[in-house]
């Protein structure tokens, strides 16, 4: 199983690097169905298994697949496999529950991801690190156009690309970036950002998507509505109100360290000297913690390379990865103590945060 | 008393708008059903995902009511109500009435503007070109105006050719 070769490559999908600080990752997902065959869920699982080997050699034969990472069907992998893949954006929650009949095509680089057979016969995406939505949409649109010169995709001229779920009829695109947002998040202000977004019809969802909560400080920006807009104009509204975000982050942190260098200061401290002492560490706490660090990287406190290394511990510490490791089913508790391991392991030798310069308080006390 | 738009008899607690498509959508719920629906929980909250159940159920209903079945996959609207997802692109038409109002409520708008699959594109018009070419045979026959009839029978011979 390649799987494991994945494990080796820490940075997970290529892009620049640390392109930006607030933006971790971009994507753009398209949803393409067949004609004439019934949507997945609906299909048995003869016409499921007719529509992958009609889509898979396809997918396969595409440039962009030369050489491709993984192109397998879902009962092929273990469930901490199919895990591993949700941890690094791969496969949606949703297709890691899926298994004969349904498959995914992973180029070499990892910015592309075909699942065949998710909740519509073809999702592709493209993912890139950093602030990078428009290179994600021709990546994906490319190889869309691939595709059609072969498959026949469910179009209608009033109603666009036909999907499974009305909510994505039309261009069938999802395009999203992952943003971390812990200035927003300590100054509290987070929920009125959430609530301003969502009024301009984009949805907020925490690190894997629909349903799921926001740790690490990671929240997911995608449009909401897939029909009457064409994709350009749905990406250049997405990065508009992105860049808005950013700027009040930037704005939340440069208050911060005005305002509350104290607290910043204890708060990176403390991360930093939980994270690099701890013996049992949740998902949950290391994530956290792990952001905190982040932040100071952000505000100078660490040197630059230490944004690397905790880049790296956020996808690495997740718990399909921590399993992978060992080559072993662990439960609970013995996965804490393995991330704890893991992450005083790696930041054994890092030097404690620069303190940043506490401002004195506008007093009347400076004559004493 | 303002009663939940969900259970229809609880008293409605939790106050949501939204804007969707330009239009302002308000929904009342109860303590539970919000919980239910992880309102209360801004991130994985999205009123598009609700308004699936919701709302929209009215309409839904007096078609569901006339039984229609997709006849590309067996669907109907009783299912659709239950899973949330149609059962093949073929629904979009047989139950293009119902959707309508969906489809309008969730989106900014009616019509596709984005991206078009360009080789299903020039077969589909070609398909519509075949179509209103064989019509026209048809009249042309019925009239006994045979001359037109062959010149028409050759030009869907060579439209048959680019499929």
């Amino acid at each position: 199983m390649k799987i494991s070769k994945l494990l080796k490559n820490p940075s997970g999908s290529k892009g620049e690097p640390h392109s930006n600080r607030i933006v971790v990752s971009s994507r753009v997902r398209l949803a393409r169905n067949l004609q004439r065959f019934p949507f997945p869920g609906w299909a048995k699982k003869a016409d499921r298994q007719k529509i992958i080997e009609t889509i898979r050699p396809v997918v396969a034969d595409l440039p962009e697949m030369e050489n491709a990472a993984i192109n397998e069907i879902m009962d092929q992998f273990t469930v901490v496999d199919k895990q591993v893949l949700v941890e690094r954006h791969l496969i949606s929650r949703e297709h890691a529950a899926k298994n004969f009949g349904s498959g995914v095509v992973i180029d070499a680089n990892m910015n592309l991801s075909l699942m065949i057979n998710e909740e519509d016969h073809l999702r592709m995406q493209a993912i890139f690190n950093g602030l990078e939505l428009e290179s994600a949409w021709k990546m994906i649109s490319k190889v869309d156009n691939e595709l059609e010169e072969t498959l026949d995709f469910a179009f209608s001229q009033k109603l666009g690309y036909l999907t499974a779920c009305p909510t994505n009829v039309g261009t069938g695109m999802r395009a999203s970036a992952m943003l971390h947002l812990p200035a927003l998040v300590l100054s509290e202000q987070i929920n009125q950002i959430i609530q301003a977004v969502n009024k301009l019809g984009l949805a907020v969802r925490g690190l894997y998507g629909e349903g799921t909560e926001a740790s690490g400080n990671l929240f997911q920006i995608s449009n909401q509505t897939t029909l009457g807009e064409t994709e350009a104009e749905i990406i250049e509204r997405l990065r508009r109100v992105i860049n808005q975000i950013i700027e009040h982050e930037e704005n939340a942190r440069a208050t911060l360290l005005e305002k509350r260098a104290l607290t910043v200061n204890d708060q990176v401290g403390r991360s930093f000297g939980i994270l690099t002492n701890a013996y049992s560490m949740s998902s949950k706490e290391s994530m956290n913690l792990l952001s905190m660090m982040r932040l100071g990287v952000d505000l100078g406190m660490f040197d630059e390379i230490v944004r690397s290394i905790v880049d790296e511990l956020f996808i690495a510490s997740q718990p399909a990865h921590l399993q992978k490791s060992i080559s072993r089913k662990l439960n609970a508790e013995e996965r804490d103590l393995l991330r704890g391991e893991l992450i005083r392991d790696r930041l054994s030798l890092l030097e404690k945060p620069k303190i940043r310069k506490i401002q004195p308080p506008e007093s009347n006390e400076e004559k004493a | 008393m303002m009663v939940c738009d969900i259970c229809k008899s609880n008293d409605a607690t939790v106050h949501l708008t939204q804007i969707v498509g330009g239009k302002m959508k308000k929904v009342n719920l109860c303590e539970g059903c919000s919980k239910e629906k992880g309102v209360q929980d801004p991130t994985g909250f999205s009123m598009a995902d609700m308004l699936l159940g919701l709302g929209t159920g009215d309409e839904m209903e007096s078609v569901s009511e006339s039984g229609t079945i997709c006849p590309g996959c067996g669907f109907t609207l009783a299912d659709f109500k239950k899973l949330g997802r149609l059962g093949c692109s073929q629904c979009y038409k047989t139950f293009a009435e119902g959707l309508e109002s969906v489809i309008k409520m969730m989106h900014k708008a009616e019509m596709h503007v984005g991206k078009k699959p360009a080789r299903a594109i020039h077969n589909l018009e070609v398909t519509e070109r075949l179509e209103a070419l064989r019509t026209e045979l048809e009249k042309a026959v019925g009239k006994e105006n045979f001359e037109n009839a062959a010149a028409l029978r050759d030009e869907i011979e060579a439209i048959k050719k680019q499929l």
